[in-house]
């Protein structure tokens, strides 16, 4: 009963959040059913490219929040989030690889076919355990979760912030890309990790696994929602955002500013890892290419264009950008990176706030055309007030 | 004439040396020549190229060359010997005995003349004979060069001669190397280590593997020299060579790092001043050196004929050209986001994707070729292991070039001290009447035009394709964060030593995993010095 | 190196030598030792600043500086532009790391060995020149975070606001004046207000030394007298230091002024003293 009261408490003042919750709600109860149990040619009908495309959507979702949770929150742009996202989905990826077993090109029952290829003779040391599901998802969390606590423990201490800190975690993705694309570490390379066959034991391509994993991502990405909520109206939320604003002033009055950004990096880090480990079932590839700076970045826009420091903003941002995506890359792909470029300036420059903060915007500026229409004072700066 | 052929004629078991002699007198260069084109077998071909050998033409030079490469060809209607080289998509045919470039673009017409790898190595073997006594100082050198890799009696009388009249110094030393790769076997011992001593000069590595023979032993565990005095020397003669080989290729290391390292400063030098004296994230630099690219590669199509100009138009052109893109980013875009470097890298990013997708719409997604003008290829040899390619020279003492022009700039002319103004208090510099609008527009396009004439030096070394810029981008970024923000000087040595450095890891390392490494190092070198090599200090640094 | 300690460990203000003192150190960070929360003034002096250099590019910011706070005093700092005020106080919180010299809080507190957050829980508070509070929480949460709690990761994220807690916050909204405000966002603050706000922040840290750089910049009349008034009622349970420009407010508050030229002390004594000393004459007024 406390904890429901406490789970009240934390929602409270959080109409966006409310929305998101009940959206994905309601997408649970109804695609993967309209999906499964109506006609192919009924009305209703959700086809299973729909189904996994939203699915897909949803793993950005949770990841675009898992962004806003540092960057929106905590002032850190992370550039390179799109590598915990892609480790987490490698981690996913190599355990759809085992379960290939003996299915593969080659027959080969305990090597994955490249490794075949390459003529390895046996499994390397950090591909052991992988055919356990239990260890991969353990991976999942760890390694994107110890990879940004070493970047961010060795960042954080030595005070590298803004710009800096920026550039250096696009770095950090950017050196991981070309390790990943080197045959030697591993990986599959350039292909990457695909053919999956089975999941638990389910097949990947059957609509009740497609179903089950749409349900997953969309519980993943609640759970992700309420996780962050609850981080952000915590004290240590408040501490976070007081970082953002005024980082000297939180040092001194006896915050350890960088043990509370590496906590907030590495619970991102790790949400991150989940969104990629989702992800890769359900696209069925994995591939270096996720590890792309580029990917990265727009996730940042993602995040820009639903409204940072909402949460519930940066699931929207998500989802209506790589609808766009979807859209313009099947109608008129010669435009969409135009569009996604005029995009990063149009948030910019006159959406700092993204749609959630539109409404508000809009309201602030025809207040203030009102108040130059009546011929009041406009400035209202507390400087003046305080000298009068 | 016969001294020089005799040993290949030798080995190709045709002694007949008069027989030889006579149909050179029988028979007009111009026929000797015909006679390749005719349908002949092998054995006749081989005595065609020994007749044709030993004409005293210039011209015999040129067609045993193209013989021994395997480009020559005649023409199937009028059985003209031609040289066909492959240039670009099309050929450059040449007939080689009046020396002109004939209207022919296709192979069809033509036939390749009867040859096979025994006989182009033959025709290889007459070559290097020629070119000692060619009176061409670059073709006699080479011919020299080739001689000492396998110097046989023949080859040793002519090389003594020619060491009495050999006018140029540096030929005379290979002739003497030359001399000692024989002597070094002689019966006489003082001979012997005289000769290795001549040799312990020599950075040849057929020499090296000479020398080195004397201290091997056999599977019975003898060594295959027995005189001790001369193993010693051969070794002693070694370790000498590998010695200065060890320099040399530390050397050429250190040039070659040095190079990649002025590419890395022309790429990082217009961000250096954007980031560093604006503060402005500029994501779409890498995309403004693709437009300087594409700059030289318009040029080239404009000006086919004359390459080596239009490299001198295209850097102008391409300073104009991208600097006009920046002044045009920076009132659209920027300016409306000073003192907010996130944002200017979101809003920048943004910019550099359309200007991406606007050169795939012109140009098409694939790379273009951007040709290297004549002056530009090839390489400044000081020996065997040291050697300079000109391109790289070139780009060498350019970026230094703009690196000085651009300090001569920002700390000599009006607009560099306007520059620092804005840069130090932009309050305090508008109020003294500087126009910071106009100072930043310019500052930007500044940077943006180096990212132009960055883009055209790339294009001799790379090919010109839409992601250019994006595969640099990074590596800038890295430069001038490695050196320290607002600091030239920290740049240029943040750009060398990075040059340097992943040049002395990829032999061991390979060049992507250098390149991680060399990512690796940087994030590790913030950590401890998170404003770079050459820290601001002091109050202006604290915000 | 090793030496160089050794040779500090027999030098140390507080020990004659190390084999006779009883090993009392809970934390050892090498063989300088801190003592979290164990504030030792047994001399009756709360901060020893000895021989503090500090250089920026050639500059010296702070020249072989030397001075002494005595626990529960209010002194005054004050210096022209360029003095080392400010650089001072970075040094005495751990911001700067000074070229050479020594700062101890305490008998026992190498504050130059100490980072920011650990000074700060040592109990030195700092008001910044600018007022620096965090512009998007209210003032209530402004004070809520510099309460004095437990400041570690974990403990944050679970922590709620007690009934003791919520009167000691209310306590301190009383004393800055704040209280009718305490819902509103600190950015809509006044220049004034916020000053005021920083000061109720150090407040809430409880601590042994207040730093205050500038507290009455851009304020009105009325508004420097309760200031006054506040530093003079915080004196004797705290130690105060002021650093300001504004003579008439240094004189209706200063027990002790100390002048600070150039980077060390021109001269220290009461402001009649030092306003009557011919050095400091000359820095104020030219030659």
């Amino acid at each position: 009963m406390a904890y429901r009261s406490f789970t009240l408490e934390m929602m409270k003042n959080d109409k966006g959040g409310k929305v998101l919750l009940l959206v994905l709600l309601a997408l649970i109860i109804f695609v993967p059913s309209l999906n499964l149990f109506t006609s192919t040619d009924s009305v209703f009908h959700v086809s299973t490219y729909t189904l996994t495309l939203l699915g897909k959507y949803l793993c950005y979702a949770l990841l675009a929040v898992a962004l806003d949770l540092v960057w929106g929150y905590c002032g850190i742009l992370s550039l390179g989030h799109g590598a915990f996202f892609a480790l987490g989905g490698y981690g996913m990826g190599m355990y759809l690889m085992r379960q290939i077993g003996d299915r593969g090109v080659y027959g080969n029952p305990e090597l994955p076919d490249f490794m075949v290829f390459l003529n390895w003779q046996e499994l390397p040391w950090f591909w052991q355990g992988f055919d356990m599901f239990w260890f991969a998802m353990l991976m999942v969390i760890v390694v994107p979760g110890l990879l940004a606590f070493v970047f961010g423990w060795l960042a954080f201490r030595s005070r590298v912030t803004g710009v800096y800190l920026s550039i250096m975690t696009q770095a950090l993705t950017y050196a991981l890309l070309l390790a990943f694309f080197r045959n030697e570490m591993g990986f599959g390379g350039n292909n990457g990790l695909t053919d999956f066959k089975d999941i638990l034991g389910y097949d990947l391509q059957a609509g009740s696994t497609r179903a089950v994993l749409f349900i997953a991502s969309a519980l993943a990405l609640a759970l992700g929602y309420l996780l962050c909520r609850y981080i952000v109206t915590s004290k240590l939320g408040r501490v976070v955002v007081a970082i953002r604003d005024a980082e000297d002033r939180a040092r001194f009055i006896g915050y350890k500013v960088e043990s509370f950004k590496l906590w907030v990096f590495v619970v991102s880090a790790i949400l991150a890892g989940i969104a990629g480990a989702l992800y890769v079932p359900q696209v069925g590839i994995i591939n270096p290419g996720e590890f792309s700076p580029l990917n990265s970045i727009e996730l940042v826009v993602w995040v820009a264009v639903g409204g940072r420091a909402t949460l519930y903003g940066a699931a929207l941002g998500a989802v209506a950008v790589n609808y766009g995506k979807t859209y313009f890359t099947a109608v008129l792909p010669e435009l969409w990176l135009f569009a996604l470029g005029a995009l990063f300036i149009i948030v910019t420059v006159f959406m700092p706030k993204g749609i959630i903060g539109l409404r508000e915007q809009l309201r602030k500026k025809r207040s203030e055309m009102k108040k130059a229409d009546s011929g009041e004072d406009t400035s209202d700066s507390p400087q003046s007030e305080g000298s009068q | 004439m016969a001294a020089f052929t005799a040993p290949a004629v030798e080995q190709s078991q045709l002694s007949d040396n008069t027989q030889f002699s006579d149909d050179t007198d029988t028979l007009s260069f111009e026929q000797a020549v015909a006679l390749l084109a005719e349908k002949v077998n092998f054995k006749q071909q081989e005595e065609n190229l020994i007749r044709l050998s030993g004409y005293e033409d210039e011209r015999v030079y040129n067609i045993l060359y193209s013989f021994s490469k395997n480009t020559l060809f005649y023409v199937k209607e009028t059985k003209e010997l031609v040289s066909a080289v492959n240039v670009g998509d099309s050929y450059k045919v040449t007939s080689v005995l009046a020396g002109e470039v004939l209207d022919i673009t296709s192979k069809s017409s033509l036939k390749k003349v009867k040859s096979k790898n025994s006989l182009r190595r033959l025709a290889g073997e007459y070559l290097a004979v020629l070119g000692l006594k060619s009176k061409n100082v670059s073709i006699r050198k080479k011919a020299v060069y080739d001689v000492i890799k396998n110097v046989d009696e023949d080859a040793y009388l002519t090389l003594s001669k020619l060491v009495k009249t050999e006018p140029e110094a540096d030929i005379l030393e290979l002739i003497q190397v030359g001399v000692a790769m024989w002597e070094v076997d002689s019966d006489i011992q003082q001979t012997r280590l005289e000769a290795i001593e001549t040799l312990s000069e020599s950075l040849i590595p057929d020499v090296r593997v000479k020398l080195a023979a004397f201290n091997k032993k056999t599977e019975s565990g003898e060594y295959v020299e027995t005189d001790k005095r001369i193993r010693t020397a051969a070794a002693r003669a070694v370790g000498k060579i590998d010695e200065r080989i060890g320099f040399f290729s530390f050397l050429d290391n250190v040039v070659f790092g040095l190079s990649l390292g002025s590419v890395l400063l022309l790429i990082a030098i217009g961000l250096a001043i954007t980031f560093g004296v604006m503060g402005v994230i500029n994501m779409a630099h890498g995309e403004l050196m693709m437009i300087g690219a594409y700059t030289a590669f318009v040029v080239q199509q404009v000006l086919p004929s004359h390459i080596g100009l239009s490299v001198f138009v295209a850097i102008p052109l391409a300073f104009l050209v991208s600097a006009m893109f920046g002044i045009a980013i920076e009132r659209f875009v920027i300016r409306y986001m000073y003192g907010r470097p996130l944002e200017t890298l979101l809003a920048t990013f943004g910019i550099s994707l359309i200007l991406q997708q606007m050169v795939r719409v012109i140009f098409g997604p694939t790379n273009q070729a951007v040709e290297t003008p004549p002056f530009m290829s090839g390489s400044l040899e000081f020996n065997p292991i040291f050697a300079i390619t000109y391109n790289r020279l070139y780009i060498f003492i350019f970026s230094i070039a703009v690196l000085l022009a651009l300090i001569y700039i920002l700390k000599r002319t009006r607009l560099g001290l306007q520059v620092r103004a804005v840069s130090q208090n932009r309050q305090i510099a508008k109020a003294m009447g500087v126009r910071s609008e106009w100072v930043d527009a310019l500052t930007f396009g500044l940077g943006a035009g180096i990212a132009g004439i960055a883009g055209v030096a790339l294009s001799q070394l790379t090919n010109v394709g839409p992601n250019l810029g994006q595969a640099y981008i990074i590596d800038s970024f890295m430069v001038v964060v490695f050196g320290g923000v607002g600091n030239l000087w920290g740049t240029f040595v943040a750009a060398m030593s990075l040059g340097v450095i992943s040049k002395f890891m990829e032999p061991w390392a390979g060049a992507v995993l250098a390149k991680i490494l060399v990512l690796v190092f940087i994030i590790l070198f913030i950590q401890k010095r998170p404003r770079g090599l050459f820290p601001q200090k002091g109050r202006a640094a604290e915000n | 190196m090793k030496e160089l300690d050794r040779l500090r460990e027999v030098m140390r203000r507080d020990r004659v030598f190390d084999f006779v003192a009883e090993k009392r150190m809970p934390f050892a960070t090498g063989r300088h030792t801190i003592v979290p929360g164990e504030l030792d003034i047994s001399h009756g002096t709360i901060l020893y600043v000895e021989d503090i250099t500090v250089s920026f590019d050639g500059f010296k910011a702070l020249n072989d500086l030397t001075l002494y706070i005595n626990d529960g005093e209010l002194r005054c700092i004050i210096g022209p532009n360029g003095a080392g005020k400010t650089t001072m106080m970075d040094v005495i919180t751990g911001k700067t790391r000074p070229d050479s010299g020594v700062a101890y809080f305490g008998q026992t507190m190498d504050l130059t060995r100490m980072s920011e957050y650990e000074i700060a829980h040592a109990g030195i508070g700092r008001k910044f020149q600018k007022p620096t509070i965090f512009p998007f929480h209210t003032i209530f949460q402004n004070l809520e975070l510099a309460m004095a709690a437990d400041k570690r990761v974990w403990p944050t994220l679970i922590a709620s606001i007690t009934g003791e807690q919520r009167e000691r916050i209310n306590d301190v909204l009383e004393i800055i004046g704040l209280k009718d405000l305490r819902s509103k966002e600190a950015a809509q603050l006044s220049h004034g207000q916020k000053q005021w706000l920083e000061i109720g922040m150090l407040l809430m840290q409880n601590p042994r030394l207040l730093l205050v750089d500038e507290p009455v910049a851009g304020m009105t009349h009325q508004e420097m007298d309760k200031t006054a008034e506040l530093l003079k009622r915080l004196a004797g349970d705290h130690s105060v230091v002021v650093v300001e420009h504004d003579m008439d407010f240094v004189r209706s508050i200063a027990e002790t002024v100390t002048v600070l030229h150039e980077g060390s002390v021109l001269a220290e004594g009461s402001m009649d003293e030092v306003q009557n000393d011919p050095r400091v004459i000359e820095v104020y007024l030219g030659e």
